[in-house]
């Protein structure tokens, strides 16, 4: 079993989350494979991105893995991908992380680095230049690629906010919807490289009202920006709907900014988190479309779907396993801790669901937990009113509790009455007051 | 009064301002007199007939203040914390062209009784209160601001250790019995928490809950709440378990129906009298005068029954 397993991992060579550790899965599960929570492969996690969303992927990870050597990796990668290019500031970065521990070949190469400098002096002698020119010319289509030319020059050397600046100049050049929508591609690119997710969701607005001009696949790009945004923005209900109208004509073609493997993982807990249960059946588990999505990652397949079966245990031990490695996601890390929050208590409400009365041992078990932490988890539950129940704490059982509408009717007529009385009272009352001080007022004038 | 003995007051007191009232709802300048009388004699009851009555005319402001001041302190003593609430509450609304102290003491004690029986106070006003109100209230009752603040948190530590730091502040203001009230009060308030959540508990666990120190004070605290009517429930001595229950009241008695049947009456004679005052304001000249004034600027083909040019 174990041969396959690792031939299946390298046929699906693009997996990013796992490596196929070898475990076999316990007896008492089924025959699906356990996926250990190995470390993430950094290379074939790399290999998913490319531009400056790989670097900076690489650099978060190296920042916020606690394992040496994983740093090291990350950090070695990432050196190689700057030289690359042409960012001499991320590679003044990157060389004080490493710090000399990977070598003389990886240290701080300083005629590079000014080779590149000079480079982009003098690039950008020439661009300015040839700008002037083309305003002078007052040729819209040249100030518009002259424009551009500077936005892509500035982007390749980090400094994002001169980009963004060129790339919004463009705007007033842009003659045809075309040049719109590539205008905000460029303008949304930079804006998730900033981290301005503001500027994405009107920016991915603005292009989509010029509908003619796009192409499927360009239709993909915006969707997942604008699903990036929505999740930046903790919407996740919104952001959920987004990544699963994603096509799967978006295939490679946005790494620059995003992965399918993400569209599938984001989408996936975004919608567990936030759809109800038609809803999750609906789009998520019945939807062609996103299926091809979920085999990148069957992880989170086999997550929903032990959900929506209520195999809670599993579920939730799928998610502890991706845990780690979703921590290291430079879009996700610090929206993992709400979104499992919410996944494990909407598990709790839907096993409650169906019950008059839950026998808190079994339910313990279910969930793998304590009875001691299942019941504080359960009073929070009851006091936020999203469980109606009540806890026999004596037997350790859970029952259901249905309101009495008649007698809750009753005690709303009579509160509304005494209300409304207080309120008529005090109201006439001070009627009373003010039309006495009007008319001392009045009185005085005469 | 200025005998030092109150007590000999309250009686005449009474009968000289039934017969000076031309009709029960009407506010004399002698009624704040006699609230203050019947304070300083402790005899609370006595007064407390008297706030039964509704008041809706007022000749004098200050009267109004000074009536629903005493008024109040009257009902915290008899415990009755809702009336108190509205009386209260009616100082603290009123329309006031300047902020007077009677309003600042009234909002402090405003806070204090909100906190006892509804347990939360919001800090925003009804949008009718006074904006003078609504400037200055807050910057004289700090300490009692920061109290609710302590008090949301639901920690009695907490609570107790501030009320111990502002101690003399409190003194000062008179008001440090109902402060008191207020923290034992939060003990009520947790317990009553839990009647929604559970319906056993160990007298243990409540007592872990609601920081009490043993069994035995969670014990008595349940036993007199359940004495109070505040909660329903039964206490198990054998195994320590209190068992919750629900609200027995099944709204199907004789009594029920006559409870309804009087709000019914009292509402439909409270709107009787806010449409009269409305035709009455209605004939009014001078808000005439201002109605027909601001609707110069309908068109003309509006049918106007006012004249537009209406001078006093």
């Amino acid at each position: 079993m174990e041969a396959e397993d690792d031939a299946t991992g390298q046929m699906i060579e693009d997996e990013e989350i796992y490596v196929n550790g070898g475990e076999d899965g316990d007896e008492s599960k089924r025959h699906r494979p356990i996926i250990s929570s190995e470390q993430l492969d950094i290379e074939a996690y790399a290999a998913l991105y490319s531009g400056r969303t790989k670097i900076s992927r690489l650099m978060f990870i190296a920042e916020k893995c606690g394992n040496a050597s994983m740093q090291l990796d990350a950090l070695r990668m990432a050196y190689d991908e700057i030289k690359k290019g042409e960012n001499t500031q991320l590679f003044r970065e990157v060389v004080v992380k490493i710090d000399g521990r990977l070598g003389p070949n990886y240290g701080p190469d300083g005629a590079w680095a000014d080779a590149v400098d000079r480079r982009a002096e003098f690039r950008k002698e020439k661009l300015e230049n040839e700008l002037n020119a083309y305003r002078t010319n007052l040729i819209k289509e040249s100030i518009r690629m002259g424009y551009n030319d500077f936005g892509d020059f500035y982007f390749a050397h980090g400094q994002l906010g001169d980009a963004f600046k060129n790339f919004v100049r463009t705007r007033d050049y842009c003659t045809t919807s075309k040049h719109i929508v590539h205008m905000c591609m460029n303008a949304i690119l930079v804006s998730i490289e900033m981290g301005q997710f503001t500027h994405v969701t009107s920016y991915v607005s603005k292009a989509e009202q010029s509908q003619d001009a796009l192409d499927p696949i360009t239709i993909e790009k915006l969707r997942c920006a604008a699903g990036l945004a929505l999740l930046e923005g903790k919407k996740y209900k919104l952001a959920a709907r987004k990544f699963l109208e994603t096509g799967p004509e978006l295939g490679n073609n946005y790494t620059e900014v995003i992965a399918p493997q993400d569209v599938a993982t984001y989408g996936g807990l975004c919608a567990l988190a936030s759809f109800d249960r038609a809803e999750l059946k609906s789009k998520v588990i019945d939807s062609i479309n996103f299926r091809n999505f979920l085999e990148l990652v069957p992880e989170i397949r086999e997550l929903i779907n032990d959900f929506y079966t209520s195999h809670y245990a599993s579920c939730l031990e799928y998610l502890g396993n991706l845990k780690a490695n979703l921590l290291l996601d430079i879009h996700l890390h610090d929206h993992v801790e709400t979104l499992y929050e919410q996944i494990r208590n909407k598990a709790l409400i839907q096993y409650t669901h169906p019950f008059v009365s839950v026998d808190l041992h079994m339910m313990a078990n279910a969930f793998n937990t304590s009875i001691a932490s299942l019941e504080k988890e359960l009073e929070a539950l009851i006091t936020n009113n999203q469980i109606q129940a009540r806890i026999d704490s004596h037997n350790k059982i859970l029952y259901a509790r249905h309101a009495d509408q008649r007698n809750a009717t009753f005690q709303r007529v009579l509160q509304t009455g005494s209300e409304f009385d207080r309120e008529v009272r005090a109201m006439l009352l001070r009627a009373n007051l003010i039309k006495h001080e009007f008319n001392l007022k009045a009185s005085r004038k005469h | 009064m200025l005998l030092e003995d109150p007590m000999r007051g309250v009686a005449p007191m009474l009968t000289a301002l039934q017969k000076l009232q031309y009709s029960s709802e009407q506010l004399t300048t002698l009624h704040p007199d006699f609230l203050l009388l019947c304070l300083l004699a402790k005899c609370y009851k006595t007064g407390l007939s008297i706030l039964e009555d509704d008041i809706f005319e007022v000749d004098q402001p200050r009267d109004f203040f000074l009536y629903c001041y005493y008024g109040g302190m009257i009902c915290i003593g008899q415990k009755k914390f809702s009336k108190a609430l509205e009386l209260l509450h009616s100082v603290v609304t009123a329309p006031m062209s300047v902020l007077n102290a009677i309003a600042i003491e009234a909002y402090k004690k405003y806070i204090l009784v909100s906190l006892i029986h509804l347990g939360q106070f919001s800090s925003s006003f009804p949008k009718y209160t006074s904006s003078v109100a609504q400037r200055n209230l807050k910057n004289f009752s700090q300490p009692y601001l920061e109290l609710v603040n302590s008090y949301c948190t639901g920690k009695i530590s907490e609570l107790e250790a501030f009320v111990q730091a502002n101690n003399e502040k409190f003194e000062s203001d008179k008001n440090l019995g109902l402060v008191k009230q207020v923290v034992s009060s939060m003990y009520k308030r947790n317990i009553q928490r839990l009647t929604q959540t559970y319906l056993t508990l160990s007298l243990e666990d409540i007592a872990n809950t609601v920081q009490l120190n043993s069994a035995k004070e969670a014990e008595m605290h349940v036993l007199q709440m359940i004495q109070d009517g505040e909660i329903y429930a039964t206490i198990n001595q054998k195994d320590g378990m209190v068992r919750f229950l629900e609200d027995p009241e099944q709204y199907k008695t004789c009594e029920m129906i006559e409870l309804i049947d009087s709000s019914i009456q009292r509402i439909m004679m409270l709107s009787r009298k806010l449409t009269d005052m409305d035709e009455q304001l209605s004939c009014d000249p001078l808000y005439l005068g201002k109605a027909g004034r601001d609707r110069q600027r309908f068109d003309f083909d509006d049918f106007d029954t006012v004249p537009s040019k209406f001078t006093v």
